[in-house]
């Protein structure tokens, strides 16, 4: 393992920021990985640390095979992280909108073009992130129709799921993307949503990654055979939306499954608890999303279903 | 006539609602056209709140010069106006990044749909930003090229300094602008003054530039001032990014010409009275950005110059 500090930036009144990279194998940059791009992804953060541990004892062993370097980039932004802001704390704006970047621009822009350039080259591209929304998923990777994507590699991490989004124009800006357009094939891994840490969903995160990396030939790592993804289109999944607010009393969670015409959940009126409003499956199927803030408004989605199509 | 044209029920008690003051010439008096001035997608930008109260003022004075229909749109993210923040609160999500939303996936994209259903279908449509708080604009219209044919002479009416034809990019697709001027309703993006403060006389000057235009429509008959021509540029800005951290202290005033190499101020170290570094022009032109928030990163705006353009 070689760590190496692959930017620093000067702030004003904090010490630099310092982006630590670490390096495992050598010879052709096979993958790269990131994790935590914003402020409270924790958990994020989290799993690439038990990556780094992972590797590192892999590479000691000498599992990692020649001609094959791996990169680990744990945290790009412990500055937002250590003052509790998800956004850069000065002007709010979001890293992973900046991709891909530009080292004369804004600071922001200037972050995101040091860690895309660190990053750019590889064949292999993975991003542990999070949804803009509040909610959790079931373990999944992501990633984004632009014709240069591969849908049967995502099936290597053997999570349960790889859901393939179209891309809207925000998304042009994100670093899973840019990936793509400089052709390394880039996967974003949506585990366990939260601003608390899981030692069990970051685990399930490191065999998923690890499994990829054996089965692209980068490590020997025996591990078990994880499952035949299922490939999912974001359209095709079923939403349920809310038709009024008040707090929101959730009935499952993500990975359960539901039957058509069940009571997922209730919205509950804040001062009566009077029930305002239940929320019906509108098909039968598992839970690939489900809202988490007690809060909810009118016109939220609440849960996201993908159908059963058989029966 | 006061209307809401958006209620969403937030969690606890009240609604989100958008509201929209419709001022109606008198009847037999209407040319048929409707033009939209919207405010308030960023919540720190407080500049169109000034010209939307004065131009309410103007024309309830006069309904008589009145020939067609004035929608007044202050607020499109009142929950952000309400508390200070640039996006919309809850969702952390800027606003002008959602449009043109949809009937139902989110609360964010349902408001923004049900804004461009509205706006939809009118002859045109100002929508009037105040810069950040960071940074002070001197009155200006923005325009992406792919719309330049049709909204270059509109803005030249407007009664603004200075007219930026900028380049397409795919981010921008989702701009209340952009939604707008994709579905036919033509829509001019104003940038003036600083966040979070009103400049008057950039108000006022923006009023007599509506009305100016209103009156070339057919909209108004009232008496209106000559407007100024504004300078037209493309690609001729140059950017000034900082380079270190510190207090930027500036050395010149918003709005004027400045020289090649000229000092335009310091990054100024307080702990230990050093310059980080002495900020100088790249080039000769108008410094029509600058910098009013004094603490900067590397790589923060301090200011940009219009290096042409000016020959008309
Ligand atoms: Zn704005």
């Amino acid at each position: 393992m070689r760590q190496e500090t692959l930017y620093t930036l000067d702030t004003p009144y904090r010490q630099k920021l310092a982006v630590e990279g670490f390096r495992f194998g050598r010879g052709k940059k096979c993958c790269a990985i990131v994790g935590a791009i914003r402020g409270n992804e924790v958990q994020q953060m989290y799993t690439c640390s038990l990556l780094v541990r992972e590797l590192k004892r892999l590479e000691q062993q000498g599992a990692i095979n020649t001609n094959h370097e791996i990169l680990v980039i744990p945290c790009v932004n412990h500055f937002s992280m250590n003052v509790g802001s998800r956004f850069w704390a000065m002007d709010q704006t979001d890293i992973n909108r900046m991709f891909p970047g530009y080292d004369k621009g804004e600071t922001t822009q200037r972050i995101a073009e040091a860690v895309f350039s660190a990053v750019q080259g590889y064949d292999y591209g993975i991003q542990f992130t999070s949804f803009y929304v509040q909610g959790e998923f079931v373990p999944h990777v992501r990633i984004m129709h632009t014709g240069y994507e591969n849908a049967s590699l995502a099936n290597l991490f053997g999570l349960p799921y790889v859901l393939l989004r179209n891309p809207k124009p925000f998304d042009t800006t994100t670093l899973n993307y840019n990936w793509q357009i400089w052709n390394t094939n880039a996967f974003s891994i949506y585990s366990h949503e939260s601003d608390d840490i899981s030692t069990p969903q970051a685990e399930l995160s490191v065999s998923a990654v690890l499994r990829f990396l054996s089965r692209v030939g980068a490590l020997h790592y025996t591990c078990h055979n994880g499952y035949m993804s299922a490939i999912l289109q974001e359209e095709n999944l079923a939403s349920v939306h809310t038709t009024c607010g008040g707090i929101f009393h959730r009935l499952k969670v993500a990975g359960e499954n539901v039957r058509y015409g069940e009571v997922i959940g209730e919205i509950l009126d804040p001062l009566t608890a009077e029930v305002k409003e239940q929320l019906i499956a509108p098909t039968s199927g598992t839970l690939f999303f489900a809202a988490k803030n007690p809060l909810i408004t009118q016109h939220a989605e609440a849960y996201r279903i993908i159908r059963r199509m058989y029966s | 006539m006061k209307e809401t044209i958006v209620s969403v029920q937030l969690p606890v008690q009240e609604a989100l609602e958008i509201e929209r003051n419709r001022l109606t010439p008198p009847v037999g008096q209407d040319g048929g056209k409707r033009i939209c001035i919207v405010t308030g997608i960023h919540g720190d930008e407080l500049e169109g709140q000034y010209l939307a109260y004065r131009l309410n003022r103007v024309l309830q004075a006069h309904p008589e010069h009145l020939h067609g229909t004035v929608d007044i749109y202050p607020a499109i993210n009142p929950l952000g106006i309400n508390s200070i923040t640039r996006g919309v609160p809850l969702f952390d999500l800027d606003m002008n990044r959602v449009f043109p939303g949809s009937e139902n996936s989110s609360m964010v994209e349902h408001i923004a749909h049900e804004v461009v259903e509205d706006i939809r279908g009118a002859d045109i449509c100002i929508d009037i930003h105040a810069s950040n708080i960071f940074l002070t604009e001197l009155p200006q219209v923005r325009i992406n090229e792919m719309f330049e044919t049709e909204l270059v002479p509109l803005a030249k009416e407007l009664n603004i300094d200075f007219i930026w034809v900028h380049a397409a990019a795919t981010v921008l697709e989702s701009t209340l602008a952009h939604s707008l001027n994709s579905i036919g309703t033509k829509c001019l993006v104003v940038e003036m003054g600083v966040g979070m403060r009103l400049t008057r006389a950039y108000g006022d000057q923006l009023l007599e530039g509506i009305l100016n235009l209103m009156k070339t429509q057919g909209m108004w008959s009232g008496d209106t001032q000559p407007v100024r021509e504004p300078i037209i540029g493309r690609n001729e800005v140059a950017f000034l990014n900082a380079e270190g951290a510190g207090i930027f202290i500036s050395e010149v005033s918003h709005n004027c010409m400045v020289e090649q190499g000229q000092t335009l101020g310091v990054i100024a170290d307080p702990l230990t009275g050093q310059d980080v570094q002495v900020v100088t022009a790249p080039e000769k032109g108008l410094l029509f950005t600058l910098r009013d928030y004094p603490v900067v990163y590397p790589g923060s705006l301090l200011g940009r110059i219009l290096t042409g353009g000016f020959e008309k």
